[in-house]
């Protein structure tokens, strides 16, 4: 690779566990990925692979107890995020961080006008005055093409249907100019066309302003479309990453493979689906070994012994797989 | 498993030239909004769905997509009787379901069964599997004696994948991808001829999505059911489904075979539709051009006048706000409501090419 610009996020190994009583949930396990700026990462998984987690971990949003960061460090901008002092780091993670969430309807506050929430990061952080701050509060709604933003800065968000709202939710999060963007599951509730709509938003944004977006999804034609890099995300750690590219047209693990193959596809008239066997697993009682073990066609007695290591297969792309190789192959 | 699946192609044919053996004309289904006080004449009413027709034969499975707030679910509801429709008729076997009384709806009942989206929801969580799959003969005592019951339920979970042994557990010790295997081994309890699936797979993760999929399909090709298989996904759509109807507003638009309908589409709401959906093609590059929509679904309390889809529609003209489109014939097995349908020389509206991952940051 050539890119100069070190990563602007880092994610090194993270590990959070969840403890209630006697029971300890491991949401993740090891992930390691980065974003540079004017980036896209995709974090792909299915629910309970801890790509919200790790999401939540970057923004230190855990409530502690019951998470517990057990491992891993995380930079942003080349500093410590997880050893920072949180008055600190609350200020530098709202000035440079902006986050999406999959639920607009929950993340906006249901008594207040949207634009005076949308304005709210310009008060918080004594940018400008509150008369100010609502007209920059207008024009990011209209940026983000919410038709008569004057007029309907003034609505509450019940008032919005759910693209809408998640393009508040947008404006709300690229107000301070972020370098990095945090999507968590962005256009999960929309409908597709909706989700088209709102896709084109956001990349139009991130090419704009020359942010760094984390993108967490499940979907993997989305993963398709917008990422540069993905981490794809199985019993909490990431299995697979590499550029986008690379890994979904030539996957080296035989979860991202099983998983394409499994998908049926629009575009094409399939025969039978492959569907992968059983199910994903409990959290609370992983398997040892390889997570994905017990599912995968290719498992032999080493994959139940211990955790296979992470294999470059071509610059950038990793897989932790012992047969990684033999995946990467085609054989 | 694999050993009983049709080698080819997993979608078996449904019997030509059949008569159908479900055919809806004329469905409407109207909420009145406000008040529970409706002294007033002029309630309005939520036009939840407006005049749907289709028709399915023997063995064959039709597809109903389109966005949430369509009426998809409501066209389900209805023909399982579960809400009363605001008129027309859907004749099962020649008889009107919608116009019969409480014995014959329950005769009718047994024929027709459903599958429901939340697996989580839709089992009773106080009841052992056995019960839950056996409830469907202690309400239709004659279809199976008492003695055979439990060799039944052994046989169904089998057939849906699941183990005999599991007939003794309750719901919540299961994944959601085996919820649903039992929701279907209930709704096979009764030997049905048709199968109404409300988006079956939509709550399920993908992993386990295709197992559902797979399992349908096969249970839909050798038992020969009929199915109508509603939901939003196109992709699941596609794969499961002999024809496809699309809906938008409370109509169906569009009307066809899956290999007509998703290759030339002629509705440019099934266009846009389509090509909406991400897909997971690095070789095609600039190939399919997406359409961006604008604008939002409109309330379907106050619809457009004339053709519904006209305030989004880069095609629309004077005409279509005048007149409503029939759905009309438009080539062997594909109708289409538009006063001027798609044709492959269109150029098309608000698209931007494709994105390409790979080559954005070539440095």
């Amino acid at each position: 690779m050539s890119d100069v610009a070190p990563p602007l996020l880092e994610v090194n190994d993270l590990r959070v566990e969840f403890r209630s009583g006697r029971e300890i949930v491991r949401a993740v396990n090891g992930a390691t990925f980065s974003v540079r700026r004017g980036e896209t990462a995709a974090v792909l998984g299915e629910s309970g692979s801890g790509k919200s987690v790790t999401a939540a971990a970057i923004m230190r949003l855990l409530a502690s107890p019951p998470a517990h960061i057990t491992g891993g460090s995380i930079r942003f901008n080349g500093a410590d995020v997880l050893g920072a002092p949180m008055p600190e780091w609350r200020k530098r993670c709202g000035l440079d961080i902006g986050m999406v969430f999959q639920d607009a309807l929950a993340s906006l506050n249901p008594v207040f006008p949207v634009g005076w929430q949308v304005a709210e990061p310009f008060r918080a952080h004594g940018i400008l005055d509150a008369r100010a701050a609502l007209e920059r509060a207008e024009a990011l709604l209209g940026r983000v093409g919410i038709p008569e933003p004057h007029e309907r800065a003034r609505d509450y968000p019940h008032q919005f249907s759910g693209g809408m709202r998640q393009r508040v939710m947008i404006a709300m999060a690229i107000a301070l100019d972020p370098k990095l963007l945090i999507a968590d599951e962005p256009t999960t509730a929309l409908d597709v066309t909706v989700q088209a709509q709102i896709m084109d938003l956001l990349l139009d944004l991130q090419r704009e302003r020359h942010m760094a977006m984390v993108l967490i999804t499940h979907d993997l034609g989305v993963v398709a479309e917008v990422a540069d890099h993905v981490a794809v995300m199985y019993g909490g750690r990431v299995v697979e990453s590499g550029p986008a590219r690379d890994v979904l047209s030539r996957p080296a693990h035989p979860y991202t493979l099983a998983l394409l193959e499994s998908v049926p596809r629009a575009d094409i008239d399939q025969q039978q689906l492959n569907p992968i066997v059983g199910s994903p697993p409990d959290m609370a009682t992983m398997p040892t070994g390889c997570s994905f073990h017990p599912r995968c066609r290719r498992a032999t007695a080493e994959c139940r012994a211990s955790l296979p290591p992470r294999i470059e297969m071509r610059p950038g792309h990793h897989a932790e797989c012992f047969r990684a190789h033999e995946v990467f192959d085609g054989r | 498993m694999a050993a009983d699946l049709p080698t080819s192609r997993s979608k078996s044919k449904p019997v030509a030239g059949d008569a159908p053996i479900f055919d809806v004309r004329g469905l409407v289904k109207h909420y009145p909004v406000g008040s529970g006080f409706r002294l007033r004449r002029n309630t309005r009413f939520i036009q939840a769905v407006d005049g749907v027709d289709f028709a399915i034969r023997k063995g064959e499975t039709l597809g109903l997509v389109g966005e949430s707030g369509c009426g998809k679910t409501t066209v389900a509801r209805t023909l399982m009787r579960l809400e009363e429709p605001s008129a027309g008729e859907a004749l099962f076997h020649g008889k009107d379901i919608f116009r019969a009384n409480a014995a014959d709806l329950k005769h009718m009942r047994r024929r027709i069964q459903m599958i429901f989206q939340d697996p989580y929801a839709s089992l009773n969580p106080r009841m052992r599997v056995e019960q839950i799959i056996a409830e469907p003969w202690v309400i239709h005592a004659d279809v199976l004696p008492r003695s055979q019951w439990a060799a039944r339920v052994s046989e169904l979970l089998e057939s849906v994948g699941l183990l005999p042994d599991h007939a003794q557990r309750y719901p919540h010790e299961f994944s959601g991808g085996q919820r649903q295997r039992i929701g279907i081994a209930r709704a096979l309890a009764l030997n049905p001829e048709i199968l109404v699936c409300d988006e079956p797979v939509s709550a399920l993760d993908v992993s386990v999505q295709a197992q559902v999929v797979n399992l349908l399909e096969r249970i839909q090709s050798t038992f020969h059911i009929a199915c109508l298989f509603i939901a939003h996904d196109l992709a699941v759509v596609r794969h499961m489904s002999h024809r496809i109807a699309v809906m938008y507003l409370g109509r169906i638009v569009e009307i066809g075979t899956v290999e007509r309908v998703y290759r030339t589409p002629r509705h440019p709401y099934t266009k846009a539709l389509l090509s909406a959906q991400p897909r997971i093609d690095f070789a095609k590059k600039g190939g399919i051009e997406r359409i961006l929509l604008q604008g939002e679904v409109p309330s379907p309390a106050s619809p457009p006048s004339g053709c519904r889809f006209r305030t989004r529609c880069w095609k629309a003209q004077a005409l279509c706000a005048e007149r409503s489109p029939a759905l009309v014939a438009d080539g062997p097995n594909h109708q289409v409501a538009c006063h001027f349908p798609v044709e492959v020389t269109d150029a098309m509206p608000h698209s931007r090419p494709p994105i390409a991952p790979g080559n954005k940051h070539s440095h």
